[in-house]
C-alpha cells in the first residue's frame, strides 16, 4: 500500500496542480482506458517549440489523476522534442511507482503520458504502452 | 444478527476446507475472496477430477475403439447427463458443451439468428445485460438488419415491464439475464417467457450468474435457451453449457464446422450430425466437461436451495453493514427480495480502482471496473463500480473485514 499511495500521490490527487482547460490550446488530446473507463485530456500551449503551459482534465483513480497532475507540472518549459522522448521509466520515476508494480495500475499511471504523446504526435497516433 | 442462521445451513468451516485456495495469506492477511461473480474457486474434488482424467484415462472421445477412449467417452457423456438433470432438461441431447456463456449465446445468435431473422425483425434485450448478451445480438442485427430493443430499469435496478407487451411487437427473440452481474437483480424470466411466447418470440436466458447460485429448472421457467459457464459454479474454465429446447435445436444449422459434427462428408457437401454433436465441432474440453459434472455433484450434495439461502443471509448482512459506511452507494435492489449476492457500489471521492487496491492490501479480493456492462454504467453516469460478490464459501467475518477496509479507504483518500 505504502509504495502505491505515497504522500506525493495522495497530495496530487487531493490537490491537483494543473486541473482544468486552456482557453486556446495549441494541442489538445484525450485518451481512455477501456478497462476501467478512466479518461484524461491534456491541453498544451506551445511557443517556439517549447511547452509554455499545460492543463489536464478527466476522471479516474488516484494513480491516473496524480500522474496527470505531476506530468503536466513537469513538462512546462520543456521543448516539444524533449517531451516527445519523455519515457515510461521517467514518468514512473517522477511519480514514484516501481516499474514492477501491478501491470493494471501501471496502465493507470501511463494514461496521461499516452495522452501527451497522442497530442504531440497528432491525432490517431496514440502509442501502445510498450511503445511509451 | 441473522447471519448465524446461515452458518447452520451447513458446516461452513468444513466446507471452506474443501477449497485449498482459501487457505492462504495475501499481504499477510487471510484471503477473503469476494469475486466469485467473476470466477468461483474450485473444491479439491474438482481439481482432483481433472488430474484423474489426465493421469488415468486421457484419450479423445467418440473415436477410439480402445478402453481409455471408451472410459473417457463414458465420463464425458455422463457429465452431460449430470448437467441435464441439474437444470431439469427433458433430455441430455439438449445439453451442448461450449467454452462458456459467451460462446453459447454466440452460437444461438449465429445459428438460429442468421437462419431466422430478417430485416425489420426485433430482438429484445435489457440495458442491464453483460456485454456477452449484447454484442452477439448487435452483430446479428448488423448482419440481418434486425433492430434491437431494450427493457428499461427503475431506480432500484429492476426491470420495468409495464410496456413489455408493446415492446414485444415484432420481436423474434428475447435475450435476458436471470441475474444481473452488477446489480444482483433477479429478473422474472418465467413471466417474461410467458408473455414473449404469446407473441411467438423465443426466450434465451443468460444464466451465468444464476445457475451457480440458485435452483434453475428450465422446464418450470418455460424458456427456450439457457447459457451458463462452468468456472462460475466451482467447475473449470473452458467449459460452458448451452441448453436448448430439443425441437428448436434440431431445426438449427451448425455453428462451427469440423470433426465430430458430421454424418457423411463429401468434397463439396456434407450432412450433419444430430444434436448435440452437430454443435460440438472439434475435440471438446473433455477433462473440463467431466470436472464440471463433478462440480454439479458437489453443488447438488449441498443443495442449491441451501446455497441460495446462505448467500441471501450473507447478502442481507452485507447490505446492512455497507449502509453504515458514509458516502457509499449500493447499486441495485436495497433488499434481498429477488436479489442475488453481487453487490456493486461507489464510495464518494474514492475511485473504484483505489478502493480495490486498498482492499487488496487487506487481503480482500473484489472486482473494480465496469464488469463488462458499460451501457449499465453509462445509465448511472459512472465510469466504474467496485463489486463484492458472494458464494457458498463466504462468511460474515469477510463482510466485516470488507466494511472495516472501506472505512480505511475513506480515511486514506478523505
Amino acid at each position: 500500500m505504502d509504495d502505491l499511495y505515497r504522500e506525493l500521490i495522495l497530495e496530487h490527487y487531493k490537490h491537483p496542480r494543473r486541473r482544468g482547460r486552456l482557453e486556446r490550446p495549441d494541442v489538445s488530446a484525450e485518451e481512455h482506458n477501456p478497462l476501467c473507463g478512466d479518461r484524461v485530456r491534456i491541453d498544451l500551449q506551445i511557443e517556439n517549440g517549447v511547452i509554455t503551459d499545460a492543463r489536464f482534465d478527466g476522471r479516474g483513480c488516484a494513480i491516473s489523476q496524480a500522474s496527470a497532475s505531476m506530468l503536466t507540472d513537469e513538462i512546462i518549459g520543456m521543448p516539444v522534442e524533449q517531451a516527445k522522448q519523455f519515457s515510461k521509466e521517467q514518468l514512473l520515476a517522477l511519480i514514484g511507482i516501481p516499474l514492477n508494480h501491478n501491470p493494471v495500475r501501471i496502465k493507470c499511471a501511463l494514461l496521461p503520458l499516452k495522452t501527451l504523446k497522442a497530442g504531440l504526435y497528432g491525432v490517431g497516433h496514440a502509442p501502445d504502452d510498450d511503445e511509451l | 444478527m441473522t447471519a448465524s442462521a446461515a452458518l447452520n445451513l451447513f458446516d461452513i468451516v468444513a466446507l471452506r476446507r474443501e477449497f485449498p485456495i482459501l487457505n492462504q495469506s495475501v499481504n499477510g492477511k487471510t484471503l477473503a475472496f469476494l469475486d466469485s461473480a467473476a470466477s468461483s474457486q474450485k473444491p479439491r474434488r474438482v481439481i482432483d477430477c481433472l488430474e484423474d482424467y489426465y493421469r488415468r484415462y486421457n484419450a479423445n472421445v467418440h473415436r477410439g475403439i480402445y478402453r481409455l477412449s471408451e472410459e473417457a467417452t463414458f465420463a464425458f457423456e455422463r457429465a452431460r447427463g449430470k448437467v441435464a438433470r441439474f437444470i431439469n432438461a427433458s433430455s441430455q441431447r439438449e445439453i451442448v458443451f461450449v467454452r462458456n456463456t459467451t460462446e453459447a449465446i454466440n452460437l444461438v445468435a449465429r445459428s438460429w439468428g442468421d437462419a431466422n431473422l430478417r430485416k425489420g425483425d426485433r430482438i429484445l434485450l435489457s440495458i442491464m445485460e453483460h456485454h456477452s448478451n449484447l454484442l452477439p445480438w448487435q452483430m446479428l442485427a448488423q448482419r440481418t438488419g434486425a433492430k434491437l430493443e431494450f427493457l428499461p430499469i427503475d431506480g432500484e435496478g429492476r426491470l420495468m415491464l409495464d410496456n413489455l407487451d408493446a415492446q414485444l411487437a415484432g420481436v423474434r427473440i428475447v435475450a435476458i439475464t436471470q441475474q444481473s452481474n452488477v446489480l444482483g437483480t433477479i429478473n422474472p424470466v418465467a413471466e417474461i417467457a410467458q408473455r414473449a411466447h404469446a407473441v411467438g418470440a423465443l426466450v434465451l436466458v443468460d444464466g451465468a450468474q444464476s445457475v451457480p447460485h440458485m435452483p434453475v429448472d428450465v422446464q418450470a421457467l418455460g424458456i427456450d435457451f439457457l447459457a451458463f459457464s462452468g468456472h462460475k459454479m466451482c467447475g473449470p474454465t473452458g467449459i460452458g453449457v448451452l441448453w436448448g429446447r430439443r425441437a428448436i435445436l434440431e431445426q438449427m444449422p451448425p455453428f462451427l464446422g469440423g470433426g465430430s459434427m458430421i454424418k457423411v462428408v463429401g468434397l463439396y457437401e456434407s450432412t450433419y450430425a444430430d444434436i448435440p454433436a452437430r454443435f460440438e465441432a472439434g475435440t471438446p474440453a473433455i477433462a473440463e466437461a467431466i470436472a464440471l459434472g463433478e462440480a454439479v455433484d458437489f453443488l447438488q450434495e449441498i443443495g442449491m436451495d441451501r446455497i441460495y439461502a446462505h448467500e441471501r443471509e450473507l447478502l442481507g448482512y452485507a447490505l446492512e453493514r455497507l449502509s453504515e459506511v458514509e458516502g457509499l452507494r449500493v447499486y441495485g435492489p436495497a433488499t434481498t427480495e429477488m436479489r442475488g449476492g453481487a453487490v456493486s457500489f461507489t464510495l464518494d471521492n474514492v475511485h473504484p480502482h483505489d478502493v480495490a487496491a486498498v482492499l487488496d492490501n487487506e487481503g480482500i479480493a473484489v472486482r473494480a471496473g465496469h464488469h463488462c456492462a458499460q451501457p449499465l454504467h453509462a445509465h448511472y453516469d459512472i465510469p466504474a463500480t467496485t463489486r463484492a460478490s458472494f458464494y457458498l464459501y463466504n462468511i460474515p467475518e469477510e463482510v466485516d473485514r470488507l466494511v472495516a477496509a472501506l472505512h480505511k479507504a475513506r480515511t486514506l483518500f478523505g
